[in-house]
C-alpha cells in the first residue's frame, strides 16, 4: 500500500553482492521462499526412498503369498508383512511409483489438455469460449470421484494403472481449463498484448511467444496441484475397491487395510507406512504448490 | 493573526523496501492559516500523496514516519492516543480521497457510509433524523436524495466523488485534505466537483489542502501553493506568484511547461526523469536536471529560505 | 428481470440432472455389460439356486430395457423412470428399491456433511478473518501451522489416523457404525448420544481438515481486501476497529469465499465419501461402496444420480443466494 506511487524496481537493481553463479542464487531464494523448500525438500525424499528402495529391495516380494503373512516388522521384514503375504516394504518400494505415475500422468494430462482449451477460449472468445467455459463449469458442479465411480464401475474386468490414469485424465483437465482461462483473460488485456497484435503477430504466435513465458510459473503451480488432485482422485478410486487389485498401490493397500480390519486388529505396522508415505506426498506436493504460487504472485510475498 | 489550523514541521516518512528504506517526504514544514486553501503540487513519486496520510497517521507498514510534528490547532498530533487520533479524523481533519477510484465500500449504501462515520463518532442519529441530515449533506454537494439509496457502482465517477466530500463534510472539520479529488475525471465534471468542494468549504469556513498534479486546476483553487520534488518541499508561494515568477528551478519549467492559449511553439518539458526515491543524488535532489546547476549543488542540499513570503529551497534564488 | 437469471441457473441446473442420467445410461451400455445378467450368472454359479424373485426382475427389466429394443426407446424409458425416481431394485438387496436405500441413508449423510461443512466453514473463515487481522490477539498465530499442515492430507487420510488414536489406542470412542450393532434406534436420549458418539470421528476427520482451508482462504481474501483503497478511507473516516474490520474488510472478503464453497462442495462430498467408508458411517459412502463390491449396477447408478442432483441443487440455491450477498452482480447480466 504505496499510494504515493513510489517507484520499486524499475531501474537496474543494484549488482550482487558476490556473483558466484546461479547455484548460490538458488540456493539463497530457496532460504527465502521455505515453503518451496520444503516441498522440494518432502519429494526428495521420497524420491530417495524410491530410487534406494528399487535398488536394494526384492520388488517381487510385494506380490501377495510371498512371504509369512501378519509379521510384526523384523530384520528380515522391516516394515512387516501384510494379510496377503506381501512384504511390506516391498509394497511400498513398488507401490509408491506407481501411484504417482498415475497422477503425473493424469496431471501432466490434464493441465496439457486444460492449457490448450483454456488459450483457446480465453484468447479467441466467442462460440468456442461459450462452450469451452460451459462445459467446464458444469463438469466442476458435478463431484469428480463419483463420475471417476462410474466410468471405473464401467469398464469390464477392473482397471490397470494405466488405465486408471486414463479414466483420472479424463476429469483432470476441469479445473485448469477454467482457472488458466482467467488468467489468459487477464492477460489479453495487457498493453503489449495489443502491441504484438498490432504488429501483425499471428494468434498462436502471441500465445506461444507472449503470453505463455507470462504464465509459466502459475502453469507450474497449477501442475503441482493438478497432479495432487490426480493421486488424490487415484486413492479415492483405490479405497472403494475400483483399482487395480493385485497392485500394490498406495491405495490399494488402503483397501486392504480397510477390508480386513487392520486397525482393530492392531496390526499397526501394515497402515503406518502407507499413512506415513501418502503423508509425505500430499504435504509436499502442498508445500511446492505454496512455493510455486509464491513465484507466480509476487504480491504475496510481501506479505507476512 | 497567524495562527495557523494546521502546522507541519520537518515531517519525515519513509517506505522499508528489501534493497534499503525510502525516503517519500523529507523534512517537510509548511502551515495552513484558517479558511486558507493550500495546494501540495508535484509529479508521480514525489510524496504528497504520502504526506497526506502522515498527516492523518495512516502511513502503515512497510511506511513509518521517522520524525517530524504535526499541529492541528494547539494539539500536536503525535502525543495522541490511537483512540483520540481516531476520533480526530474525520471530526477535525477530513480527507477526500480520490473516490471515482475505489473509495467507497462497495457493498454497503451510501446512506450507510456516511450513517457508520456518525455512529463512530458518537453522533449516531435516529433514523428520521439521519435521514433528513443524510438528504442535508447530499444536497450540500449537489446530489438528489435519491443517491442514498444506492449503491456505489451505480453511481458516476463525479457523483461518487462528491458523495465522498458528503462523507468528509459531515463531521463539519477543520481541515479537509483533498488528494486528487479530480483525476480519473473529464473536465466538465472536474469543474463541478472542485465548485462543490469550494462551496461546501466556504460554508464550513474550514481550510483545504489539495494535493495534485494539475497546475492550471491549482492556479483557480487555492491561495497558497506548495511545490514538492522527491520527497522535499523546493518552494511554497502565493498562487499568483508562482505562475507569475516562479523562483525555484523546478517550478520555472513547471510553470513553463504548461500549454499556453496565448502562446504558440514547441511544448518545453523537463529533461530527465523523476529521481528514484531510494537512489537519490546528493545534494540538490534536482540538481541532475537543473540547467543552473553548480558544484556546491551537487553537494550541499538547499533548505527551504524566506524571501518575502515565498520559500524557495535553492542556492540561486 | 430476476425471472430471467433464476429462469437461467435453473436450466443449467437441468441440464447438469439430464446429462447425469445420460452417463448413467449410456457408460455401462458402452462397455457391453449387463448386470442383471452377471448377477444371475453368479448366482447360479454359488449354488444352482437362483433366488425367488429375481426372475420376476429380470422379466421386469428386460420389458423396459430388453437389450432387443432399440436403443433410443430403453433411453427413453430410462429417462421416465428417473423422473419419477424410479431406480429399480436393488441387485445385492433384493427386494429392496435402490430408492428406499438411498433414503434410509441420505438422513445420516446430510447431518454429517451438513454439520460438518458449517462447522468447518464458519470458524475457518472467522479464523482466517481474524488471522489477518493486525488488532487479532497474537496467540491465534500459533494456530495458523497445524491448520496449515491439516488441511492438504485428504479428510480419510486423518479419518484413519484418528481411529487408530481416538478408538483403538485410546478407546474413547467407537470406531465403526452409525449407532452400536443391534441397538433399537429410537428418540432417547442414550440412543442420540450413541449416534453422536459414533458420528465424532468421521466430523472431526472433516472439520479439522477443510478448517485449514477455508481460514487459508479467508486469509488470502482479507488481506488483498485490506489493501483496497475504501478500507484505507473507512480508516481516514476514523471509524472504529470492529466496523472497519466486519463491515468493510469480511463483509467484502466473504464474497470469493462463499463462491469458492459452492465450487468446493463437490470435493467434500467426495471426501466424505471416503470418509464415510473408513468408519462404516451409514451414509451415502458406505453405501456406495457395498454397492460397488457386490456390483449393483442399479444401485451404484441410483446413489451416482442423487448425488449429482443434490449438489447441482446446492449449487443453485447458492447461485441465487450469490446476487443478494454481492449488490454488484445484477440479476440481468451475470458478471
Amino acid at each position: 500500500m504505496s499510494p504515493d506511487g513510489v517507484q520499486r524496481v524499475t531501474g537496474p537493481l543494484p549488482p550482487a553482492p558476490s556473483r558466484k553463479g546461479r547455484g548460490s542464487a538458488g540456493w539463497r531464494y530457496l532460504r527465502r521462499n521455505r515453503s518451496l523448500a520444503v516441498g522440494i525438500a518432502l519429494l526428495s525424499l521420497l524420491a530417495l526412498f524410491i530410487i534406494i528402495g528399487n535398488l536394494t529391495v526384492d520388488t517381487e516380494l510385494a506380490r501377495p503369498l510371498s512371504v509369512r503373512a501378519l509379521q510384526p516388522p523384523s530384520w528380515e521384514h522391516p516394515f512387516g508383512t501384510d494379510r496377503q503375504g506381501r512384504d511390506l516394504l516391498a509394497a511400498m518400494v513398488a507401490g509408491t511409483p506407481l501411484t504417482l505415475k498415475i497422477g503425473f500422468v493424469a496431471g501432466f494430462l490434464g493441465v496439457g489438455i486444460g492449457t490448450v482449451l483454456a488459450f483457446i477460449a480465453g484468447y479467441y472468445r466467442g462460440v468456442t469460449d461459450t462452450v469451452i467455459r460451459g462445459i467446464a463449469d458444469i463438469g466442476l458442479t458435478v463431484p469428480g470421484l463419483l463420475v471417476l465411480i462410474i466410468i471405473a464401475v464401467s469398464v469390464r474386468g477392473g482397471l490397470t494403472v494405466n488405465q486408471m490414469a486414463i479414466v483420472v485424465a479424463s476429469l483432470a483437465w476441469l479445473y485448469p481449463t477454467r482457472t488458466i482461462r482467467a488468467q489468459v483473460l487477464t492477460l489479453r488485456e495487457r498493453g503489449y498484448i495489443e502491441v504484438a497484435r498490432l504488429n501483425g503477430m499471428s494468434g498462436p504466435e502471441i500465445i506461444l511467444r507472449e503470453m505463455m513465458p507470462n504464465l509459466l510459473p502459475y502453469l507450474a503451480a497449477t501442475l503441482v496441484n493438478a497432479v495432487s488432485a490426480a493421486i488424490l482422485a487415484s486413492i479415492g478410486l483405490e479405497v472403494l475397491g475400483l483399482g487395480p487389485l493385485e497392485s500394490p498401490t498406495l491405495g490399494m493397500t488402503l483397501y486392504w487395510i480397510n477390508f480386513n480390519a487392520a486397525i482393530l486388529n492392531g496390526w499397526w505396522w501394515w497402515w503406518v507406512a502407507p499413512i506415513v508415505i501418502i503423508l509425505i506426498v500430499f504435504l509436499g506436493l502442498f508445500f511446492l504448490t505454496v512455493g510455486l504460487d509464491e513465484i507466480a504472485n509476487p504480491r504475496l510475498r510481501q506479505q507476512a | 493573526m497567524n495562527a495557523s489550523v494546521l502546522r507541519v514541521e520537518r515531517l519525515r516518512v519513509s517506505y522499508d523496501h528489501p534493497q534499503g528504506a525510502v525516503r517519500a517526504v523529507d523534512d517537510v514544514s509548511f502551515s495552513l492559516r484558517p479558511h486558507e486553501r493550500f495546494g501540495l503540487a508535484g509529479e508521480s513519486g514525489s510524496g504528497k500523496s504520502t504526506m497526506a496520510l502522515a498527516i492523518l497517521r495512516l502511513i502503515r507498514p512497510p511506511g513509518r514516519i521517522d520524525g517530524g510534528e504535526v499541529w492541528l490547532d494547539e494539539t500536536r498530533l503525535s502525543s495522541l492516543s490511537d483512540d483520540a487520533m481516531r476520533k480526530l479524523r474525520l471530526a477535525g481533519i477530513a480527507l477526500v480521497p480520490q473516490g471515482s477510484m475505489n473509495a467507497l465500500n462497495p457493498v454497503v449504501r451510501i446512506r450507510s457510509q456516511i450513517a457508520d462515520a456518525l455512529a463512530d463518532h458518537d453522533s449516531a442519529l435516529p433514523p428520521r433524523q439521519l435521514e433528513a441530515r443524510v438528504h442535508d449533506l447530499l444536497d450540500d454537494v449537489g446530489l438528489p436524495p435519491a443517491v442514498a439509496d444506492m449503491y456505489p457502482h451505480e453511481l458516476s465517477g463525479g457523483m461518487k466523488q462528491r458523495a465522498c466530500i458528503a462523507i468528509a463534510i459531515c463531521l463539519r472539520p477543520k481541515v479537509i485534505i483533498a488528494d486528487e479529488p479530480t483525476s480519473a475525471l473529464d473536465v466538465v465534471v472536474q469543474r463541478q466537483v472542485m465548485a462543490t468542494l469550494g462551496r461546501v468549504q466556504q460554508e464550513l469556513g474550514a481550510a483545504v489542502i489539495l494535493v495534485g498534479h494539475d497546475m492550471g486546476l491549482m492556479a483557480q483553487f487555492v491561495d497558497r501553493l506548495g511545490v514538492m520534488y522527491a520527497g522535499r518541499l523546493v518552494e511554497i508561494a502565493p498562487i499568483a506568484d508562482i505562475i507569475t515568477a516562479p523562483k525555484h528551478p523546478y517550478t520555472r519549467m513547471l510553470i513553463a511547461s504548461l500549454p499556453s492559449l496565448e502562446r504558440k511553439g514547441l511544448m518545453q518539458g523537463i529533461p530527465g526523469l523523476a529521481p528514484l526515491l531510494r537512489d537519490l543524488p546528493p545534494g540538490c535532489a534536482f540538481h541532475p536536471r537543473c540547467p543552473m546547476a553548480a558544484d556546491r549543488c551537487r553537494v550541499e542540499r538547499p533548505l527551504l529560505r524566506d524571501l518575502d513570503g515565498c520559500h524557495v529551497a535553492c542556492h540561486f534564488a | 428481470m430476476q425471472l430471467g437469471y433464476i429462469a437461467r441457473r435453473f436450466g443449467v441446473f437441468l441440464l447438469i440432472v439430464w446429462l447425469a442420467a445420460s452417463l448413467n445410461f449410456l457408460l455401462p451400455r458402452l462397455s457391453g455389460q449387463d448386470p442383471v445378467r452377471t448377477k444371475l450368472l453368479q448366482s447360479a454359479q454359488l449354488g444352482g439356486y437362483v433366488q425367488a424373485g429375481l426372475e420376476d426382475m429380470v422379466k421386469e427389466y428386460n420389458k423396459r430395457f430388453g437389450l432387443d429394443k432399440p436403443l433410443w426407446r430403453q433411453y427413453l424409458s430410462y429417462l421416465q423412470s428417473t423422473a419419477r425416481l424410479d431406480f429399480n431394485y436393488s441387485i445385492s438387496n433384493y427386494p429392496r428399491t435402490v430408492r428406499e436405500l438411498i433414503a434410509d441413508a441420505v438422513p445420516w449423510t446430510v447431518a454429517l456433511l451438513g454439520v460438518t461443512t458449517l462447522l468447518a466453514f464458519g470458524i475457518g473463515t472467522l479464523l482466517g478473518a481474524l488471522l489477518a487481522w493486525p488488532g487479532a490477539p497474537p496467540w491465534m498465530r500459533w494456530l495458523m501451522p497445524p491448520l496449515w499442515a491439516l488441511h492438504a492430507i485428504p479428510f480419510f487420510l486423518l479419518g484413519l489416523i484418528l481411529s487408530y488414536l481416538l478408538a483403538f489406542h485410546l478407546p474413547l470412542l467407537p470406531i465403526f457404525g452409525g449407532y452400536t450393532a443391534g441397538a433399537t434406534p429410537s428418540l432417547s436420549l442414550a440412543f442420540l448420544w450413541d449416534v453422536v458418539s459414533h458420528a465424532l470421528l468421521p466430523a472431526l476427520s472433516i472439520v479439522l481438515v477443510g478448517t485449514g482451508g477455508w481460514a487459508l482462504g479467508m486469509r488470502g481474501m482479507m488481506v488483498t481486501t485490506m489493501g483496497e483503497d475504501y478500507v484505507t478511507f473507512a480508516e481516514a473516516k476514523g471509524l472504529k476497529s470492529p466496523t472497519i474490520f466486519l463491515r468493510y474488510c469480511v463483509r467484502n472478503a466473504i464474497l470469493p469465499q462463499t463462491t469458492a464453497l459452492a465450487l468446493a462442495l463437490g470435493q467434500i462430498l467426495s471426501g466424505a465419501v471416503l470418509v464415510e467408508v473408513i468408519f462404516g458411517y451409514p451414509g451415502i459412502g458406505t453405501l456406495l461402496f457395498q454397492a460397488i463390491r457386490e456390483n449393483d449396477h442399479f444401485l451404484i447408478q441410483g446413489i451416482v444420480f442423487t448425488v449429482i442432483v443434490a449438489l447441482g441443487l446446492a449449487t443453485l440455491i447458492l447461485d441465487v443466494v450469490y446476487p443478494w450477498l454481492d449488490p454488484r452482480i445484477s440479476y440481468r447480466r451475470e458478471a
